[in-house]
């Protein structure tokens, strides 16, 4: 039973992470019907701004977070900027593409710049961790877990109480009458895709120093961010959240009772069981993509 | 005049051995031939279907697998108690059943997926391809996982009269690779001038048309996905015994981008589009080598990709052929693929 206690508080931690990713993937997805390959070279750059700032410039680790944030904030509305509003209007495919070949680009960028071997960020945090009766759980991912729970709740506030967010969602509904209404729909893209990629980049930064950093780690960062999308329906925020916390139960339950070998795996066996027994998600509101 | 231009590059191709000596160079040639007909095979999919399979690499490695594992033998336990042993049988089965095996994976992808288009057969696909990989890293028994299956043997031909050839140079590896090159060339070319090939161009088209003309669209892109995963699968085998050492880092994504890259550089829905793209991707890294770091040259291939769809978005082949069309010939020859009906009108 305790062993079950600790799966769950594990789950909780990456739950919140995932949350972040899969919010920031849905909302690009949705909104923008733009299959975003670049979320996990994202991912990975929050990471190594984490790594950047800390390390080789001494800023305090509090102070690097919402600075890894809005580096991701940046280069996001760089990429749209650049590669995807001048195809605003080519099908999926090419837009998909693109992506691919920005995610080549820049994962190999970080390679270069960095090299292959995995660094680690030191953080203020005691080693010992917090121990509740059964279970215990490092002072580190109890930060992650809090900094994660406001981000989701602030991007929460930002989409439904806000009017960016509401032009943004009158956007997902129904574009050209958003822009009929006086909607800057150029705008939103870009600040969709900013939005989309901070979250990536903070997701990054909160579990680069949980783990390791390396080139490559955004990889399987998109796939579960896709699998999370994927889960909880498109441009379904609510959905993403939940279906963050969903993936993290099934990859702790699959490590902890089937085999660690599988743990990644799990991701991947959700997606393609969603697609077979209920490809609108679990929690579809709208229609879909293709 | 086609016929003519592929006669001609096939004699390009096979005198390639007698001037050229240099095997680091005929090395580069026979994985680059390997890669291409994987490309074409994508091509397939990609091209005549407007399916972007990401998880591609998936058939070629199973196919590399199955070839391996039939040659080599294994002895694995299952549950309940069971053991599957098998005895090595000759490389060639092993090829055949590498097409068959990599066809059904195919068939199975195909059924489940296509009840989902565009982005999320994407995605479907890329999971597909991963879960092998970690099949194929986890399932020690069967695969040695990370430590690679080893001494995979060379395919043996039985010639009529001559007895057996076993191909181990590269210079017989470079024949056979281009052999099955051509094969999967005129295969993939009578196919797409076939009935079944204008049903999937209806398909890509107009789908609810071509639904309104009695086109089958499950059964359609089902026998695609099935055919295109067998000649992968059947470039996997090729890999296999000619590399002849297989683990699982054949499934990484980027080779299935490196296959992408090829397609679309070279001009989807071109049947000689994914050759053009295959040469160029497969000898730059030669020539890049000296020059460029590995990463380096990874940045510019994802460079190069994007520029193209932006610059050439149709790839090289068919846009030096639109440029270099006689309005004449457009009208008497069949409507190679990718100058559809809309094509035709734009330049018009």
């Amino acid at each position: 039973m305790s062993e079950f206690l600790q799966h769950l508080i594990n789950m909780l931690v990456l739950g919140g992470t995932y949350a972040l990713l899969g919010i920031g993937l849905t909302l690009i997805f949705g909104i923008m019907n733009v299959v975003n390959f670049t979320h996990g070279v994202l991912y990975t750059f929050g990471a190594y701004i984490m790594f950047i700032v800390v390390h080789q410039l001494g800023v305090n680790f509090f102070l690097a977070l919402p600075l890894a944030v809005l580096a991701g904030w940046l280069l996001g509305a760089a990429i749209e900027l650049t590669l995807l509003r001048p195809l605003r209007g080519s099908d999926i495919d090419t837009t998909m593409l693109v992506m691919i070949g920005a995610w080549i680009a820049m994962q190999s960028g970080a390679l270069w710049i960095w090299g292959g071997v995995a660094k680690s960020v030191t953080t203020p945090f005691p080693e010992a961790p917090l121990v509740l009766g059964p279970v215990s759980v490092s002072w580190l991912r109890l930060f992650v877990l809090a900094a994660a729970a406001m981000l989701i709740v602030v991007t929460y506030l930002l989409i439904n109480r806000t009017k960016l967010g509401c032009a943004m969602r009158a956007t997902f509904q129904d574009q050209d009458t958003a822009s009929l209404m006086g909607v800057n729909v150029d705008l939103i893209y870009t600040s969709t895709f900013a939005i989309g990629s901070s979250l990536a980049a903070a997701a990054g930064a909160l579990l680069g120093p949980v783990y390791v950093i390396f080139p490559q780690m955004g990889d399987l960062a998109a796939v579960k961010a896709f699998a999370i999308v994927i889960l909880g329906g498109l441009g379904n925020i609510t959905g993403a959240v939940i279906g963050g916390f969903i993936l993290a139960l099934a990859e702790e339950l699959g490590a902890g009772y089937v085999s660690s070998g599988y743990r990644d795996a799990m991701g991947f066996l959700i997606i393609i069981a969603v697609l077979i027994f209920k490809p609108t998600g679990l929690f579809a509101r709208s229609e879909r993509v293709g | 005049m086609r016929s003519g231009i592929a006669i001609l590059t096939i004699v390009a191709f096979a005198s390639v051995p007698l001037w050229l000596r240099d095997p680091y160079l005929m090395n580069a040639l026979i994985t680059t031939g390997i890669f291409i007909i994987g490309a074409m095979s994508l091509n397939l999919l990609l091209g005549f279907t407007g399916q972007l399979s990401l998880g591609h690499i998936a058939f070629f490695g199973i196919g590399a697998y199955v070839s391996a594992l039939t040659s080599l033998g294994f002895d694995v336990g299952l549950p309940f108690g069971f053991r599957i042993v098998h005895v090595p049988w000759p490389p060639i089965v092993g090829f055949v059943l590498a097409i068959v095996v990599a066809g059904l994976c195919g068939y199975l992808v195909g059924l489940l997926s296509f009840r989902v288009r565009g982005a999320y057969f994407v995605i479907v696909t890329i999971s597909f391809a991963e879960v092998v990989r970690l099949v194929a890293l986890n399932w020690v028994e069967l695969t040695q996982g990370p430590l690679a299956l080893t001494n995979i043997p060379s395919i043996t031909i039985g010639l009529p009269g001559l007895g057996d050839l076993t191909l181990r140079t590269k210079l017989q590896n470079y024949y056979l690779v281009l052999a099955v090159a051509v094969v999967t060339y005129v295969l993939i070319s009578r196919l797409v001038h076939s009935h079944f090939g204008r049903a999937m161009r209806g398909l890509m088209e107009n789908e609810t048309l071509a639904v309104s003309v009695g086109i089958d669209v499950t059964r359609t892109l089902t026998l695609a996905a099935v055919i295109s995963a067998g000649i992968a699968g059947a470039a996997g085998s090729l890999y296999a015994h000619y590399i002849r050492i297989i683990d699982p880092e054949v499934f990484a994504f980027i080779n299935t981008v490196t296959m992408v890259i090829m397609v679309i550089t070279g001009g989807k829905g071109s049947l000689a589009g994914p050759v053009v793209g295959g040469m160029i991707f497969g000898l730059l890294p030669v020539f890049l080598r000296p020059i460029m770091a590995p990463e380096a040259q990874w940045i510019a291939y994802g460079g190069v990709l994007i520029v193209i769809l932006f610059v050439l978005p149709r790839g090289i082949v068919p846009s030096l052929a639109l440029r270099f069309r006689k309005p004449k010939s457009r009208a008497e020859t069949l409507a190679p693929v990718a100058f559809s009906e809309r094509d035709a009108k734009e330049h018009a």
